[in-house]
């Protein structure tokens, strides 16, 4: 690399001259092209570092500025009733919780669903409508491996931000010295319940999300599709209780996710129902839920499967 | 002239054989799609270097670049691409070689680094060697400090660039350009083909590069393959008749002697067995004898001749043909298609093909 005059195209001058002109960048070019002969550590590896990256890219983290504001915003928001709860459980030296750990996600839906909403379309719209799929498809991962990463990282985004609040209602909990094993076993039954609930939305959000490369519509798509079937289900319950025709109100809440969520923890978590006048489903009706629950996320990554096994080039 | 050319033109699959590798070979591969055939019955070998991919807009040069990284299936017909099959090892095949698309392919809120390091860990390198790679990489291709800020800013030069970054950060054996100039000045279309070449020359990759100007790849590529309609329409080396088969313009000055040299030059050629032409209607031809050289024999015999008849050697020269040329032979059966392009751009269009 001492005396070489490089083409002209590069605009540069050789490297062993005394006079530094261009800086450092100039002697470096001068090294020619080095191949790798490095380990390649092939799909599986492909398939991990596209997770977490789709995770990190969930929080705004290897992204600009502007897409850390709101996932940030919202995990703040998700987190600060707990805090405030725990704070006032310790300072008032209360015998329990305000709030139960597996009740507290259905509490802060509102924000979950905005999380799902925002997130979702960042998670795949971006590669449809910036067209980097191709690129993916073209080194060794698969439409399985695609759909798979984006799947678990948006799911545990999510398990994320509705654990973290679980998190600190049970350390205040064993701060305020209330019955270990009961919280234990609350917490517990908590983290199940979220994480199935992480499972079924994320699922819901990048079905619709990955169909549209508009990340407007996607927003947009995702936030009514969660708020409609809440809101349809939620009147449809109270006006069946109204007529006392108590043993519609479970059924019904087969019908929107939250519900389902909700159907679930009640028959088999030991939560206590939100459905109107507390009806949540029996044992029997808990099965029809859990398997409608297992259902719906195996349909949604059947979808997506089929949204991308088109993709490619 | 141009039925003289096709003769020499046909042999198929020299350049492979003379470097006795074979970097991607299809037998009789076609795909049909319900309506339309993209590949018909394709047999192509093509050997290290860099090899043009010719052919119109639909000619089915995508459909066989998707077919070759094992991500469509064939209809019929098998392909290799270095030696490993499309159609099972599609995997190992898409970590040894690299695809730049022929689109647009960059989220504008990503820096090209970031970008590349990220492709380069989709490709199975460890975080390391991805960041170092990808430095190497950006600075090979030319682009400088600008990689730290976000694409969305960059010019159509700058995001060509990195989408051959992007192909090439893996070190690949081989790698697929689609239509690498697509969108540049004639400056940076130059500085592109002078990289393409580089790629072989400097990082010892070969290359398969689309396009469908055929003017542009005449400088760049060592074989050239044509496609039109799905079919082959003629695959050779561009050394076969850009210098092997080369035309020599020889001119030569009058003497006492022979007072038309032109022609004493000419009978004598003649006597000893080469074929001459004039030099056609140009101004000035009938002082012109071309004439085809077919070898470095060619030379020594016109300069013996020239000087056992005492003759003055004005000029003997190469008459480089443009492939355009070679490929407008009488015998393809492909009829005139680009009904816009007039005679004048004919070069550029392969469309034409016949």
């Amino acid at each position: 690399m001492a005396v070489e005059h490089p083409p002209a195209q590069t605009g540069t001058h050789a490297g062993g001259q005394t006079v530094p002109r261009a800086g450092e960048q100039t002697r470096i070019h001068n090294i020619g092209y080095r191949n790798y002969d490095g380990p390649r550590l092939g799909r599986a590896y492909a398939r991990r570092s596209l997770y977490s990256q789709s995770l990190r890219g969930a929080y705004g983290l290897g992204r600009s500025a502007k897409s850390k504001v709101l996932p940030m915003i919202l995990f703040v928001v998700m987190c600060l009733p707990a805090a405030i709860m725990v704070a006032v459980a310790v300072a008032t030296k209360m015998d329990d919780l305000p709030v139960d750990y597996t009740r507290y996600a259905v509490i802060m839906q509102a924000v979950i669903g905005l999380y799902v909403a925002a997130q979702a379309p960042q998670a795949v719209s971006l590669d449809l409508r910036f067209k980097t799929i191709p690129l993916y498809f073209s080194r060794p991962i698969e439409t399985a491996d695609y759909v798979r990463a984006k799947y678990a990282a948006l799911a545990s985004a999510l398990f994320v931000l509705t654990a973290a609040p679980l998190l600190v209602l049970y350390v205040g909990a064993l701060l305020a010295k209330l019955d270990f094993t009961d919280q234990t076993k609350g917490f517990a039954q908590g983290l199940v319940s979220v994480a199935l609930l992480s499972l079924l939305f994320s699922g819901i959000g990048l079905v619709i999300s990955a169909v549209t490369p508009r990340r407007g519509f996607g927003v947009a798509a995702v936030i009514a599709a969660l708020t409609i079937s809440y809101g349809a289900v939620s009147t449809l319950q109270a006006i069946a209780f109204d007529q006392s025709s108590t043993g519609a109100v479970p059924w019904l809440g087969l019908f929107s996710p939250i519900t389902l969520i909700d159907g679930v923890q009640t028959a088999f978590l030991g939560a206590s129902s939100a459905f109107p006048g507390g009806i949540g489903p029996s044992s029997g009706q808990g099965v029809v839920f859990a398997l409608v629950t297992l259902g719906a996320i195996a349909g949604c990554y059947g979808l997506l499967m089929r949204r991308y096994r088109k993709a490619g080039l | 002239m141009l039925g003289q050319l096709c003769g020499v033109t046909t042999a198929v699959v020299r350049a492979t054989t003379v470097e006795g590798v074979t970097v991607i070979a299809t037998e009789s591969l076609s795909k049909r799609f319900p309506r339309v055939t993209a590949l018909d019955r394709l047999s192509v070998d093509v050997g290290p270097g860099v090899t043009g991919l010719v052919g119109a807009n639909g000619a089915g040069k995508s459909t066989l670049i998707k077919i070759l990284l094992g991500l469509s299936p064939a209809t019929e017909g098998r392909a290799e691409v270095l030696g490993l099959d499309v159609a099972t090892k599609g995997g190992t095949i898409r970590e040894r070689v690299g695809y730049m698309p022929e689109h647009d392919c960059l989220p504008p809120d990503v820096s090209a680094t970031e970008f590349v390091v990220h492709m380069a860990r989709m490709s199975g390198l460890p975080p390391t060697a991805a960041r170092e790679r990808t430095a190497d990489t950006l600075r090979h291709v030319g682009l400088y400090e600008e990689r730290y800020r976000p694409m969305g800013g960059y010019s159509t030069g700058m995001k060509q660039r990195v989408k051959l970054a992007q192909a090439l950060v893996h070190d690949p054996q081989l790698v697929f350009l689609d239509e690498p100039t697509n969108g540049l000045d004639p400056v940076g279309r130059d500085e592109m083909l002078g990289l393409i070449r580089r790629i072989h020359t400097d990082f010892g990759i070969s290359v398969l590069v689309t396009s469908h100007l055929l003017g542009e790849l005449e400088r760049t590529c060592d074989h050239v393959v044509v496609i039109d309609g799905g079919k082959l329409l003629r695959s050779s080396s561009t050394r076969d008749f850009t210098q092997t088969t080369t035309t020599l313009a020889v001119e030569v000055t009058d003497t006492d002697e022979h007072p038309d040299g032109t022609r004493a030059l000419r009978d004598a050629l003649h006597a000893r067995g080469l074929e001459i032409h004039t030099g056609g209607g140009l101004p000035g031809a009938g002082h012109i004898l071309l004439l085809t050289a077919q070898g470095e024999e060619t030379y020594d015999l016109v300069r013996d001749t020239v000087a056992d008849l005492g003759l003055g050697l004005i000029r003997m020269e190469q008459r480089r043909h443009h492939i355009a040329e070679v490929f407008k032979d009488g015998d393809q059966q492909a009829a005139t298609q680009d009904g816009q392009d007039g005679p004048d751009v004919r070069k550029e269009a392969v469309g034409h093909g016949g």
